[in-house]
């Protein structure tokens, strides 16, 4: 196995690109060097992304953020504005293992890693980040609810990576939150996951949602109907038991040792609640 | 494939050394150094034995390659103690018993001063959050928690 480390992307995309076996991105390693480990993967190649500046930095981009796919869970929650601007967002990559895999674990392989289970991605989805992904054919951006296909399947082409995340400019009274159900109080794998999004009036109605859900199909979701079910409301009971009907006839989970279909759909519905619940009061506060 | 010659530095001194690409930075640092202060509990990033201090931050060196260390800064248990002189969360884990095996101690150790390098303050829920990836199966935590409490209080009035 070979490891190559460029600084730049399209040293990057060359060593991908022209790699005739099986290559593999390294970032924070942490689900990468499991895998290596218990012979689940065994590439010829590990290109390692952490040298190319591009990838390690959060800046400010039109109004929004710009995260490179290799800033680490602890960077993020060290960010000066971040996790004032959006607190869903940061709080679902923080609750990716402990201390040690905090100081590793990255956005970029959370979302590559394509388990449906990952705790960031239905808060980026709530959050409607845009992926830019670089290749041999050059850079383009795409949805992040458009990224992973299944577990372990991606929408990439061979050679191309994903580069860096843009959150969007934030309306006033804007706010995100994200939780997850565990078996455990920390540590552990998400049962369900679910990130919601919302923009309020000066009045406190909801004027704009976006709703994500992970460890509930294939791959996480982008709920639009359920996002549609809190537009106009100010979260009164009706409109959240719409809201929770419509999360769960979003929800094809399978059983698992985590949890049986029937109850991820359940907490499913809770879950999305106490999210819109606490995203509504941060959005409130503002 | 040739060895990967890689330079970093541990507990302040330079070193170098060879390692193959699937080497972790826990096997440079035990089998390739000789450094076996730091414990391999489950080699999968679960237990935290293998903690060490990576450019500042704390990581499973598990969970590390050897040659991405190349250029970097790692801090091991080795470099906790002053000569004869422990440090105070070293002595404080003696005093309270906050041991029994000792697998898990050195990641506990490394693990717990990365902590009060960051905040010499805790509380007890941050003491138990932070040390949350460090696994261990004897004390039941109690004891080390508050061995790491008592040696901030200590090191604040130092």
């Amino acid at each position: 196995m070979r490891y190559e480390a460029p600084e730049t992307l399209e040293a990057a995309v060359t060593l991908l690109a022209n790699e005739p076996g099986e290559a593999r991105v390294l970032a924070g390693g942490t689900d990468l060097l499991v895998q290596l480990k218990t012979d689940i993967i065994a590439p010829q190649l590990l290109v390692d992304i952490k040298r190319i500046a591009e990838l390690r930095e959060v800046k400010r981009e039109a109004g929004g953020f710009r995260i490179g796919a290799a800033v680490t869970g602890a960077e993020l929650k060290e960010h000066p504005e971040l996790k004032t601007v959006w607190p869903g967002v940061v709080e679902a990559a923080n609750l990716i293992g402990s201390t040690q895999v905090q100081g590793r674990a990255t956005l970029g392989g959370n979302l590559c890693n394509a388990s449906p289970a990952a705790d960031s991605v239905p808060a980026l989805i709530a959050a409607g980040a845009r992926v830019t992904v670089v290749g041999p054919n050059g850079r383009r951006d795409l949805p992040v609810e458009n990224v992973v296909l299944g577990p372990r399947r991606l929408a990439l082409e061979k050679g191309e990576f994903v580069v860096s995340f843009f959150l969007p400019p934030r309306p006033p009274r804007s706010a995100d939150a994200y939780l997850r159900f565990i078996p455990r109080t920390e540590m552990d794998i998400a049962v369900v996951g679910a990130g919601v999004n919302l923009t309020l009036n000066e009045e406190g109605k909801v004027t704009a949602a976006r709703v994500g859900l992970g460890a509930v199909a294939a791959r996480p979701l982008l709920v639009p109907e359920a996002a549609e079910a809190l537009v106009g409301s100010s979260l009164e009971d009706q409109a959240l038991a719409r809201f929770e009907e419509a999360v769960r006839s979003a929800c094809q989970p399978i059983d698992d040792k985590r949890g049986t279909r029937e109850f991820r759909i359940k907490v499913a519905g809770v879950m999305a609640r106490r999210a819109a619940l606490k995203a509504y009061e941060r959005a409130r506060s503002r | 494939m040739a060895k990967h010659h890689i330079a970093f530095t541990v507990n302040g001194d330079p070193v170098e050394t060879l390692c193959e690409t699937e080497e972790t930075l826990l096997d440079v640092l035990r089998n390739g150094l000789g450094l076996t202060g730091t414990k391999e509990g489950c080699g999968t990033g679960d237990c935290g034995a293998c903690s060490v201090i990576l450019d500042g931050r704390l990581v499973c060196s598990c969970l590390v390659l050897g040659v991405e260390a190349n250029g970097k800064s790692v801090e091991t248990i080795e470099g906790m103690a002053r000569g004869d002189e422990l440090h105070p969360l070293q002595r404080k884990f003696l005093e309270h018993a906050a041991l029994q095996c000792g697998i898990c101690t050195p990641g506990f150790l490394v693990a717990a001063k990365a902590l009060l390098d960051r905040n010499p303050n805790p509380t007890e829920t941050e003491v138990r959050y932070w040390l949350a990836g460090n696994l261990c199966r004897c004390t039941g935590y109690d004891k080390i928690v508050r061995a790491v409490l008592d040696a901030a209080a200590e090191m604040r009035r130092a």
